[in-house]
């Protein structure tokens, strides 16, 4: 999970620490790991973070994102939002942590520190990426069918639902598919014993940098819908972008192993003990955007 | 609404009331190279176009069919909790209102009474010309930057996705859409030099000039 090296991305960022949200442990600055840094030629030391290539050559996804879409979205805002990161935390308390801690305690409740834009851009440009594939799409199988089946009824009404939410978030931002593990639907309240039926499946879309890391979610499935995402594959035509995406883009394997270590975390966090069940924990709130609907302003 | 309310509406803009899709005031290759036609197709002729005939589409059958767009954006505005047509009424506005805020040729320096309060709110020219641009360049994601005049005193605004000043009690005089659409074909991700185009080449003074004399008539006439 985290190691002596320089605190790159590595491909389970989609994981929290192994020792749980607790967030007692997380935010107390004492307990901070120490990385080496990376040390430039000059002796001048830059925080750690790196631009991570896709899992796939950057023309791999035509025709249905560009090699150009790639070009520009990874290469020039991708990698923007990792340098600038950088830049924004060395020597700061944030340097040298992992990109999830740096994007927790940037949120900060909602009232968010400089750091978050760029960290939570750059965490979620690296998961979205990992969330399709060359030869995408198709239908889920397994466990993770059997829980949208579960919480949406099946898979096309989930479809619909994932579909509709990404074509309604207005203005940049994104749609998730996430897995909420052991908390009732009530601000600030416990479930003393904790089923296996409390663990569903959400669909929440965020606006502009926002993910649902900071909600305590899992997240198992992004779309981005900043235009920028999609502008020279489809210009204003979102609803395209979203089809297309779902279609041949998504990499159902990948989620579903998202999905697995989710539910093992959740288990564990079961068997360690009611402390991650504590006062500290109640003060996450609910998140502010839900899927609604009733809100119609898709351009097309 | 208040009759303050509406003057401010019609004085700040030559936004029609109607839910009329206005061409912009010069032909859509005109702004080239700064802006280029293929940009105007697109940010006119299909997303503004398209914010006018979902806003028809939204308030058919509803309490707000034939109101003005003026009534509409106030209404719907609802203190910051938004009523579902706020964002088609809000962008169809804040669109004509930004293709009028150009012209060919555009760009250098105000004159007269708007440079002098210039001057006097920010101190000179160039510090709100890098205010202005600051704050284009800093609204994270979709939405806007103003200079507006409120309480006899210009200031520059910036505001998320569809929010304008109107709704914030100001008169809008001048506007940059930031909105990725705006500049994405012409400039990618490369907003810095997409605002300073705007303000070196295409901003109408003679139209901030028009709306600010506006604002001053409608500011004291409800006094």
């Amino acid at each position: 999970m985290m190691t002596a090296t320089s605190s790159s991305l590595s491909s389970s960022c989609f994981l929290l620490p192994s020792q749980g949200p607790n967030r007692r442990m997380q935010w107390k600055r004492n307990e901070k790991r120490r990385f080496s840094r990376k040390v430039a030629v000059s002796g001048v030391i830059t925080a750690g973070f790196e631009l991570k290539p896709p899992p796939y050559p950057l023309d791999a996804l035509e025709p249905h994102m560009s090699k150009e879409t790639l070009d520009y979205h990874w290469g020039k805002h991708h990698r923007t939002y990792v340098e600038n990161l950088n830049k924004q935390i060395v020597g700061t308390d944030l340097d040298g942590l992992s990109l999830d801690e740096v994007v927790l305690l940037s949120y900060n409740r909602g009232n968010m520190l400089p750091a978050f834009n760029n960290a939570a851009q750059a965490w979620n440009h690296e998961f979205f990426w990992e969330s399709i594939k060359p030869g995408g799409g198709g239908k889920p199988s397994g466990d993770l069918l059997r829980l949208i089946e579960r919480d949406f009824g099946s898979f096309d009404e989930f479809l619909g639902m994932f579909k509709s939410a990404a074509a309604s978030n207005f203005g940049s931002g994104w749609t998730w598919l996430a897995y909420k593990a052991n908390r009732l639907d009530v601000a600030n309240a416990v479930n003393p014993f904790p089923k296996e039926e409390d663990k569903k499946l959400v669909i929440v879309k965020t606006p502009n940098a926002v993910n649902p890391l900071v909600w305590d979610y899992s997240p198992l499935l992004t779309i981005d819908t900043w235009e920028h995402a999609y502008y020279l594959d489809f210009e204003n035509r979102r609803a395209e972008y979203i089809n297309t995406y779902m279609e041949k883009l998504v990499s159902w394997e990948t989620l579903s192993t998202r999905l697995e270590s989710a539910m093992a975390r959740a288990t564990k966090r079961e068997e360690e003990g009611s402390d991650t069940e504590d006062e500290e924990n109640q003060d996450v709130e609910e998140p502010e955007v839900y899927l609604d609907s009733d809100i119609d302003v898709s351009e097309d | 609404m208040s009759s303050f309310g509406s003057k401010r509406m019609a004085a700040s803009s030559a936004v029609t009331a109607g839910y009329v899709l206005k061409p912009p005031p010069f032909s859509l290759d005109a702004l080239e190279p700064h802006m280029s036609r293929q940009t105007l197709e697109f940010h006119w002729g299909k997303h503004h176009r398209a914010y006018v005939d979902n806003l028809k589409k939204q308030v058919l059958g509803t309490e707000l069919e034939g109101k003005t767009i003026d009534h509409i954006i106030h209404t719907t505005y609802n203190n910051g909790d938004l009523l579902p047509a706020f964002n088609n009424a809000a962008q169809a506005w804040n669109h004509e209102f930004f293709w009028e805020s150009m012209k060919p040729n555009g760009g250098g320096k105000p004159a007269g009474e708007l440079l002098a309060l210039l001057e006097r709110d920010f101190t000179s020219y160039e510090k709100f010309y890098d205010e202005f641009n600051a704050a284009a360049a800093t609204q994270f994601g979709a939405g806007w930057a103003w200079l507006a005049y409120a309480n006899d005193k210009l200031k520059v605004v910036k505001t998320p996705n569809a929010v304008n000043p109107l709704v914030l009690g100001s008169f809008p005089l001048l506007t940059i859409d930031v909105w990725e659409h705006a500049y994405y074909l012409d400039f990618q991700n490369r907003r810095p030099d997409y605002i300073k185009t705007f303000m070196n080449n295409l901003v109408s003074w003679e139209a901030v000039s028009a709306r600010l004399e506006a604002a001053k008539a409608a500011s004291s006439s409800s006094a």
